[in-house]
């Protein structure tokens, strides 16, 4: 297995180069399995993207699809087992975390990468203050004193926009409320000041009043820092709001990729087109919902060709054999599908 | 329109908030619901949305006596169903039925599929004779969009989609007049959660039902429903019509939810109405005097404090709204397709 090599360069820590390819973070044909009891699921088949600094990846696709499995990855918090990566590299900066050494990969985490997940009760210790659970990562990756972690936790408190942020430092995660126990996550996630922030479903257990203050804060924490972002979701609408690219997932491969404006106005790729086509529009009277007819595959048993074509209006005879590679189909945007030309040259 | 055949009058659901074991006192009071009215008209859909908290659920329990109300009641064509019990009340439940949000757990796993639709058969055994039952079941599940043959499956063979299907067969069996639907795509995938829309909207045209559609989804609840009620802390605070809700609302909250909602086209992102409320719902254990949104509200003022607003129709509102200062606002710029 790959990921156990330890990798001949020592030189510890983000900044360590590797081949110059100029990009903060790269996901370069990645392949996991899930080895279960009942068979082996193929849950990423060669994923591809990359984030740099300052940009918003959105990582668009229905459960099952792949795209919390490739962060858990890139975080190097894969269950292993069931899940084994058997191939693809993940880099930062150029260097391959899949053959670092587990201390290089912890050093990375946090302050090279750091995760919000989806629900912040049980991605906090429920039987530590807040506030220690944030002044922690001062103490133990900084050094710091007791006082003077403290005092950099209610400052990163404060900067998440907990109201009372020093009174709230003792306070436990059953405490807050559930905006503000993601405002904590983040506060935590952002405390080594990371440069890439992968984003989980951040407000999908969310109030929507609630969801646009989160999403207005992650925002404007990562204009200030000049982070790159992943956010991982299945909401259009938010992706809409706050992507710079898309990729969109399905049965473990990105089927298309492209700035969003484009993504929105043309997809290339008939699945992308169908998850437009079948979300209700609060700005809309009397639409039509189109469906996306049946099932998305069992990864257990995913169909033999383009892993859509049971479910694609557009599907020919080639699509059940040949698998449709991820090509660039103009400029900064590829979509995998056979058809793809005829989709973005459509009037 | 035609006229109601539910009605909810002054509703109100409190829940005591306890403490000690051996001696217990009442120290509180959750007010879940607190005073909400209503009428459903035969065929219509009305759209209940609001955030966690605010009392959509409890209101759908009360509305299918599954919890008795502190106060008010719900009239179903004159017959105050709050009151009943015994054979009445079974006899009541043939006409209104309930769909559940989470299709994994409102299945019971060890019934197939064929048991769960057929029990509401044994209960009301005048609905359908013993002989007929499987084929009953059979019809239910072409009509919902399933393959009759799986009638000997166990609910974890499908997928969650599926599952809500079955859900709403089951709700649908007795043929019911109305079908209160607790947030019932809120669970699905984005192309699972339309061919579900698609299939309850169909269902009430073949079979004139009325439905009680409570969701969080804004979006969602446009796409279904003729009337809306917007609900904050236990209250109505806005109703009215589709277009008097998403084309001029009054209310604040109303405001605010709506342009909190996120538009799936990024060339609306600069020019949108935001307004961003701050802060949290408070608990509803104590909720603020006078107007319960005023802690949050940009408009309030010393009278919001003091007097609650009553839903009605406003000065400058073609529709009921709870608001001293209610005010027509364009927030969601709609266009017919």
């Amino acid at each position: 297995m790959s990921d156990i090599l330890v990798s001949e360069q020592s030189a510890p820590g983000p900044g360590g180069s590797g081949r110059p390819s100029g990009r903060l973070l790269e996901v370069d044909d990645l392949r996991v399995e899930f080895r279960t009891r009942d068979g082996v699921a193929k849950v990423i088949n060669g994923v591809t993207y990359h984030v740099d600094a300052g940009e918003t990846l959105a990582v668009l696709g229905e459960s099952g699809s792949g795209k919390s499995v490739t962060a858990q990855t890139i975080m190097g918090i894969l269950d292993t087992p069931p899940g084994f990566v058997t191939g693809g590299q993940v880099r930062f900066h150029g260097k391959d975390m899949l053959r670092m050494s587990d201390e290089e990969r912890r050093r990375i985490r946090g302050e090279g990468i750091a995760m919000i997940f989806q629900d912040a009760l049980s991605a906090l210790n429920p039987v530590f203050t807040v506030g220690f659970q944030i002044a922690e990562q001062f103490r133990v990756r900084r050094g710091m004193g007791r006082a003077e972690a403290k005092k950099r936790a209610i400052d990163m408190l404060d900067q998440v926009k907990i109201p009372n942020a020093k009174g709230r430092f003792n306070n436990y995660p059953h405490q807050f409320s559930g905006g503000m126990r993601q405002r904590a996550m983040i506060a935590m996630s952002l405390a080594l000041d990371p440069e890439v922030l992968i984003a989980d479903e951040p407000t999908t257990a969310l109030d929507v009043t609630v969801q646009a203050q989160i999403m207005d804060l992650l925002a404007e924490l990562q204009r200030e820092r000049q982070m790159g972002m992943i956010l991982i979701t299945h909401d259009l609408g938010v992706v809409a709001d706050v992507a710079d690219r898309i990729a969109v997932m399905y049965a473990g491969r990105i089927v298309e990729e492209a700035d969003v404006y484009e993504l929105y106005a043309k997809p290339a790729h008939p699945y992308t087109l169908g998850l437009i086509d079948s979300i209700p529009r609060l700005d809309e009277k009397g639409q039509q919902l189109r469906t996306i007819k049946g099932l998305p595959p069992n990864l257990m048993n995913i169909p033999p060709g383009c892993p859509f074509n049971p479910r694609c209006p557009m599907a020919q005879p080639v699509c059940r054999e040949k698998v449709p590679p991820l090509l660039q189909v103009g400029p900064a945007r590829a979509s995998a599908c056979h058809f793809a030309e005829e989709l973005v040259n459509r009037v | 329109m035609s006229e109601n055949i539910l009605e909810v009058n002054d509703l109100v659901k409190h829940y005591p908030v306890t403490q000690g074991v051996v001696f217990k006192k009442t120290v509180g009071q959750v007010k879940a619901v607190d005073g909400v009215s209503f009428g459903l008209r035969a065929g219509e859909t009305l759209g209940v949305v609001g955030e966690s908290g605010c009392g959509k659920s409890t209101l759908a329990r009360v509305l299918m006596n599954l919890e008795k109300p502190t106060a008010g009641n719900v009239v179903y064509k004159g017959q105050d169903i709050s009151k009943l019990s015994g054979g009445a009340l079974r006899r009541l439940r043939r006409q209104i039925q309930l769909v559940m949000q989470d299709p994994y757990t409102s299945l019971n796993p060890r019934m197939t599929v064929g048991d769960l639709l057929g029990e509401p058969f044994e209960i009301h055994p005048e609905v359908a004779p013993k002989g007929s039952r499987r084929a009953k079941v059979r019809e239910l599940l072409d009509l919902v969009g399933l393959n009759p043959e799986h009638i000997n499956r166990y609910p974890h063979q499908f997928s969650g989609g599926q599952r809500q299907r079955i859900g709403i067969a089951r709700a649908l069996a007795l043929r019911p007049e109305i079908i209160v639907c607790d947030e019932p795509v809120s669970a699905l995938d984005v192309s699972i959660q339309a061919q579900v829309m698609n299939l309850l909207e169909q269902l009430q045209s073949e079979f004139g039902l009325s439905y009680v559609f409570i969701a969080h989804d804004l979006s969602v609840v446009r796409h279904l429903s003729d009337r809306v009620a917007v609900m904050y802390l236990g209250k109505i605070v806005e109703i009215g019509t589709e277009d008097e809700i998403y084309e001029r609302p009054t209310h604040p909250y109303t405001q605010a939810l709506l342009s909190a909602v996120p538009v799936p086209d990024p060339t609306q992102r600069n020019n949108k109405t935001i307004i961003r409320l701050t802060g949290d719902v408070p608990s509803p254990i104590s909720p603020p005097s006078g107007c319960r949104f005023r802690t949050r509200c940009w408009k309030a003022q010393d009278v919001c404090a003091e007097q609650v607003p009553l839903l009605e129709i406003r000065r400058d509102s073609d529709h009921p709204s709870a608001c001293h200062f209610a005010e027509k606002r364009e927030i969601v710029a709609t266009h017919e397709v």
